[in-house]
């Protein structure tokens, strides 16, 4: 009998349509894997009853036609979802249950898929390791020796939840990178869309000019059924974009030919180990045999993209994080005056880096510093943005690696704030520039890590993005070797 | 330039977080050392670059003035640290 849990997406719900399969045990298959999965620590909150009850409610429904009949989802905790706690993995909103729900996991439950939980991640998304959660690190299912290692991040509980089945697929945010690189520590496909793409209403907000959410899914069809259904424009949302409909799962194709992919010589950093070099070299390999053209091409501007977005980030982000203050909601520490309530209850209901970005930020943004940094940086976000611009004039799409090494142990980076922050060198500038952007697995390497390559494409081509990632991934034929070792 | 105690302390006041001794020291040195990192940018001329805060082009729209019951007063509350039957309540103010 087929694995259900096993099943991509887009087969699951074929499954469900053809009644191969009821929703219930769908369902029922993921829960089960869910239960036995603690050690992961994926899930900061799970709603198993009440997708059980949705689910029998889906199979009495003889109509089945909704675009994600039965798809049992859990999101990253920082989608607000009507009465589901939504925390942020923080501890300022430990006790938060929204009265509202977000519009991109709206628009999943209209489409009948069904919630199972909410999942971890760096505390605000700040993070590239998962490690700055409120709720503990979150385990990548991959493994070194038996030594156990980070899922990335920020959205490290989504990447090990879609590797290890624990979801049918799932959506997280990317401000710097945090869909992408954790997507390429655990072996699936991540995709950030074009600025504008995907409505920003009730998600926890980290650096609003960045966010973009986006689906973390087992291959790129799924990936592209995921977008369907949470792009469009929204009225909520100020910054989301009037597009015309589009279905990017029934367009897509598997051909390369003509297509021209720059290759970007900002991108070879020193120390970049060899087998991702490799890796590069291969991807570049796989699209010349079938006919892409290949560009070199220059982004001059990379190397300032990563201080650029050290100062953007935390500047908005101090900005975003004001309204935690113990009075509305969320975690309150009592204080002898108002002041004092306000700064106990954001020390204590802060993590460190999240205080780290806070205070970077207001520093940046305070009289006298503004212009020789916040203004600085707008401006060289300006240049890069350019570089792109100018590049796009003659490739459509360009191929970089995703990270520049494989997951890592706990506690390698967390002494070392530049040493973390150098994990988004090659996934940052897509925010900055509000481009889409797609983590392919390609393979593992000789420790049996998974390795990725990474493709950016124009402003609103998610499309010619998803026919070439479909393409390679026809290509290098990546298969999952999660073991379930954490199982008990 | 650099951060020493004495803006450690007063960028906690503007950011309304409290800070102890030894986080203070923590802080002056990661805070130096993320300034240090992104002042590379100084390096780069950018004279006569427009600063750009969104790369939207999305206009505002209009909507039409409509009343929704959404964020129902009683929902709010309920999620509240402190609060009567219909205000949130804070440690004293005036005297």
């Amino acid at each position: 009998m087929t694995d259900l849990a096993k099943l991509t997406l887009v087969e699951s719900i074929k499954h469900i349509k053809e009644k191969k399969c009821s929703a219930s045990e769908l369902v029922g298959a993921y829960i089960k894997r869910i239960e036995k999965s603690d050690k992961l620590n994926c899930f900061n909150t799970k709603d198993l009853e009440n997708a059980h009850s949705k689910a029998k409610k889906i199979d009495t429904n003889q109509k089945l036609d909704k675009t994600l009949v039965g798809a049992p989802i859990a999101v990253k905790d920082l989608f607000c979802t009507k009465g589901v706690k939504t925390t942020a993995s923080s501890k300022i909103l430990s006790n938060f249950i929204p009265t509202y729900e977000s519009t991109v996991t709206e628009k999943l439950w209209n489409e009948d898929a069904i919630l199972i939980g909410k999942l971890n991640s760096d505390e605000f998304a700040m993070g590239s390791s998962n490690e700055t959660s409120n709720f503990g690190n979150v385990l990548n299912p991959y493994r070194l020796n038996n030594q156990n290692l980070v899922p990335g991040g920020s959205s490290g509980g989504c990447a090990s939840a879609v590797a290890a089945d624990l979801t049918s697929a799932t959506i997280g945010t990317d401000t710097g990178g945090s869909i992408r690189q954790p997507a390429a520590f655990t072996g699936i496909v991540g995709l950030k869309p074009t600025y504008g793409r995907c409505s920003r209403w009730g998600i926890v907000a980290f650096a609003s000019s960045l966010d973009q959410a986006g689906p973390m899914t087992k291959d790129v069809k799924d990936a592209a059924l995921m977008l369907d259904v949470i792009s469009g424009y929204d009225e909520k949302d100020s910054t989301s974009a009037k597009k015309p409909k589009s279905s990017f799962l029934n367009s897509i194709k598997s051909n390369v030919k003509g297509l021209k992919v720059g290759i970007p010589k900002e991108y070879r950093v020193d120390n970049m180990p060899k087998e991702v070099d490799d890796l590069w070299k291969e991807g570049i390999k796989i699209l010349k045999d079938n006919g892409a053209i290949i560009k070199d091409i220059s982004l001059p501007h990379t190397k300032y993209a990563l201080p650029t977005y050290y100062i953007i980030a935390p500047a908005e982000a101090s900005s975003n994080l004001a309204r935690y203050d113990g009075v509305k909601y969320g975690f309150r520490a009592e204080g002898k005056d108002l002041t004092e309530m306000y700064e106990n209850t954001r020390s204590k209901g802060f993590g460190t880096e999240v205080k780290r970005r806070i205070m970077i930020g207001t520093y940046v943004l305070s009289s006298g510093y503004y212009d020789a940094y916040y203004l600085k940086a707008q401006k060289v976000r300006n240049l890069i943005k350019i570089d792109f611009d100018n590049a796009y004039k003659n490739v459509d799409v360009i191929l970089t690696p995703t990270t520049p090494t494989p997951a890592f142990k706990f506690g390698e980076n967390v002494d070392d704030p530049i040493a973390m922050y150098l994990n988004d060198i090659f996934t940052v500038t897509a925010n900055l520039a509000g481009l889409p952007a797609i983590s392919l697995p390609i393979k593992y390497n000789k420790d049996g890590l998974p390795l990725a390559l990474q493709l950016f494409g124009k402003s609103f081509d998610e499309q010619t993005l998803l026919n070439t990632a479909y393409f390679i991934e026809q290509q290098v034929n990546f298969k999952s070797q999660v073991k379930d070792w954490w199982m008990s | 330039m650099s951060i020493n105690k004495d803006t450690i302390k007063k960028i906690s006041k503007l950011a309304r977080i409290s800070v102890t001794n030894e986080e203070t020291d923590r802080l002056e040195k990661d805070l130096n050392s993320i300034l240090k990192f992104v002042e590379q940018l100084k390096k780069l001329n950018t004279d006569k670059i427009t600063p750009i805060a969104s790369v939207s082009d999305q206009l505002l729209t209009m909507s039409e003035d409509e009343v929704k019951k959404i964020n129902e007063k009683k929902e709010i509350l309920q999620n509240a640290p402190d609060k009567n039957t219909n205000y949130y309540i804070v440690p004293k103010v005036i005297e």
